[in-house]
């Protein structure tokens, strides 16, 4: 397959960046999108030419490093995968994509589609954590948890924090990440101790960076590649003006 | 009062007062629109006697003028926080993309609400110099042949017409979503809230529409 591919194309965080457009020619079906980027690379680096800086880590679609936004969509336009497990069949032989950075004032260039995403660590910093005895591994079972709360906590935790909310948002809002975080911890019984402070200092933390308000316009939900639901805002919500009331 | 303010300027509790004003005036056009339904009485005499005995009572009374403050301050509100909100987020991306799709994640109702919100603005602003401040301010008493003539004309109909479409819109994303804000849009009542919201947006300016049309067509006597 052949490919016409605009990518942005970037030198650091202070100089603009533009579109350059690449060709890449005889790609099978199965190469994944990252892979796709190597092989241009690596004809990039042939020509002695500075190749496309992009995040990865995994390429199992678990880890949230890549952060490409691609033919319009974060990750691509299929559904509930990163840009590591989207395949090249997924696209039209001689298609033109355009790929570039996640595009938020929160999470700035450092290099081509590469963004630096310390926000939602700091964020997390500020209260998405339990604070534990260390030593050795508690017993499974010891402190029992309902299963309807085990489920919604795990589908929150499912969150890999890749962004891609943040990306899909027209608000750049982080409100789907820092609701699945909060959500997580709220519905286990070890989250419950720091519950009220985490709230709110999460929240506060999040409007701190720069990043928008929710409008729910469920972009986020649709393009985040884990599915989380929106219902998590929902509940975020509801955790912010009862620990506010409190 | 700390902890009120901290709560009221977080993006979380701007939401909240969106969601909330929000409501409050859905509430408003329910009211409204059940003193309108009067102009829609096939039977002329009896229209034009219930429909200005009732919009004196809306320019005389003194427990309207009481809730015409309430109504004055939920629309300042929600004007004036949707519009902050507005330029605050826009400012959170000032390098756009350079292909960006996002009819494939969210409506287009969820998206433009700064545009059929400001529509609606002009809209009301126009609605009240029409009818409003002739009614409470100039003396006029014969609401209902001011409605007559005002709607038969073409021009100013279809502009009625279009703002409830666009009234449309924006309540079918409103309502919904002020549920979402509040939490409420759980699993086993999500499907019925949207659809009602959607019935709802639909219902409520087909209703409005109506009016505008009933005289067009002249069903309102010559």
């Amino acid at each position: 397959m052949n490919f016409n591919l605009k990518i942005w194309r970037q030198k650091n965080s202070s100089t603009p960046g533009k579109f350059v457009d690449y060709s890449v020619k005889d790609i099978a079906e199965d190469t994944s999108f990252l892979e796709m980027l190597d092989i241009l690379n690596e004809e990039l680096i042939a020509k002695n030419e500075e190749p496309v800086a992009f995040d990865h880590d995994c390429r199992e679609g678990i880890c949230g490093m890549c952060s490409l936004h691609i033919s319009g969509e974060p990750h691509g336009p299929k559904r509930k995968v990163t840009a590591c497990q989207l395949f090249m069949r997924s696209f039209k032989d001689g298609e033109s994509i355009t790929v570039e950075p996640w595009r938020a004032e929160p999470f700035p260039v450092i290099k081509d589609c590469i963004v630096d995403r310390s926000a939602f660590d700091r964020i997390i910093q500020a209260g998405g954590f339990v604070s534990a005895s260390t030593g050795s591994a508690p017993d499974g079972n010891a402190i029992p948890i309902p299963k309807k709360d085990a489920d919604l906590a795990m589908d929150a935790a499912s969150c890999i924090g890749c962004g891609a909310c943040v990306a899909a948002c027209k608000n750049s809002s982080a409100m789907l990440f820092v609701a699945a975080k909060v959500s997580h911890l709220a519905h286990l019984p070890q989250g419950k101790v720091e519950r009220k402070e985490r709230v709110l200092n999460m929240v506060a933390q999040m409007d701190k960076e720069g990043f928008g308000s929710c409008s729910n316009t469920y972009a986020c939900e649709a393009e985040c590649p884990k599915g989380i639901s929106v219902a998590h805002i929902g509940f975020l919500n509801k955790e912010y003006l009862k620990a506010s009331l409190s | 009062m700390g902890w009120f303010l901290r709560f009221l300027t977080s993006s979380v509790g701007q939401k909240f007062i969106q969601g909330f004003t929000g409501f409050f005036l859905i509430s408003f056009l329910l009211v409204h629109l059940a003193g309108n339904l009067q102009l829609l009485n096939p039977n002329v005499e009896v229209a034009k006697e219930s429909f200005n005995k009732y919009s004196e009572f809306m320019s005389t009374s003194m427990i309207i003028r009481i809730l015409e403050i309430g109504l004055v301050l939920g629309f300042f509100f929600h004007i004036l926080v949707g519009t902050v909100l507005y330029f605050r987020n826009r400012a959170t991306r000032p390098i756009a993309y350079g292909d960006r799709r996002p009819s494939k994640n969210s409506s287009w109702s969820s998206r433009a609400m700064m545009l059929t919100g400001s529509l609606i603005f002009v809209f009301v602003v126009i609605h009240l110099i029409n009818f409003f401040v002739k009614a409470r301010f100039q003396g006029e008493t014969d609401m209902y042949t001011l409605v007559k003539a005002a709607f038969t004309d073409p021009l100013l109909s279809s502009f009625y017409i279009f703002a409830m479409i666009i009234l449309g819109f924006h309540l079918n994303h409103g309502f919904q979503s002020a549920f979402q804000t509040f939490g409420l849009l759980g699993k086993k009542y999500e499907k019925f809230i949207k659809g009602f919201g959607t019935t709802f947006a639909i219902v409520i300016s087909l209703a409005f529409a109506i009016i505008p049309v009933f005289f067009l067509i002249g069903l309102g006597g010559k």
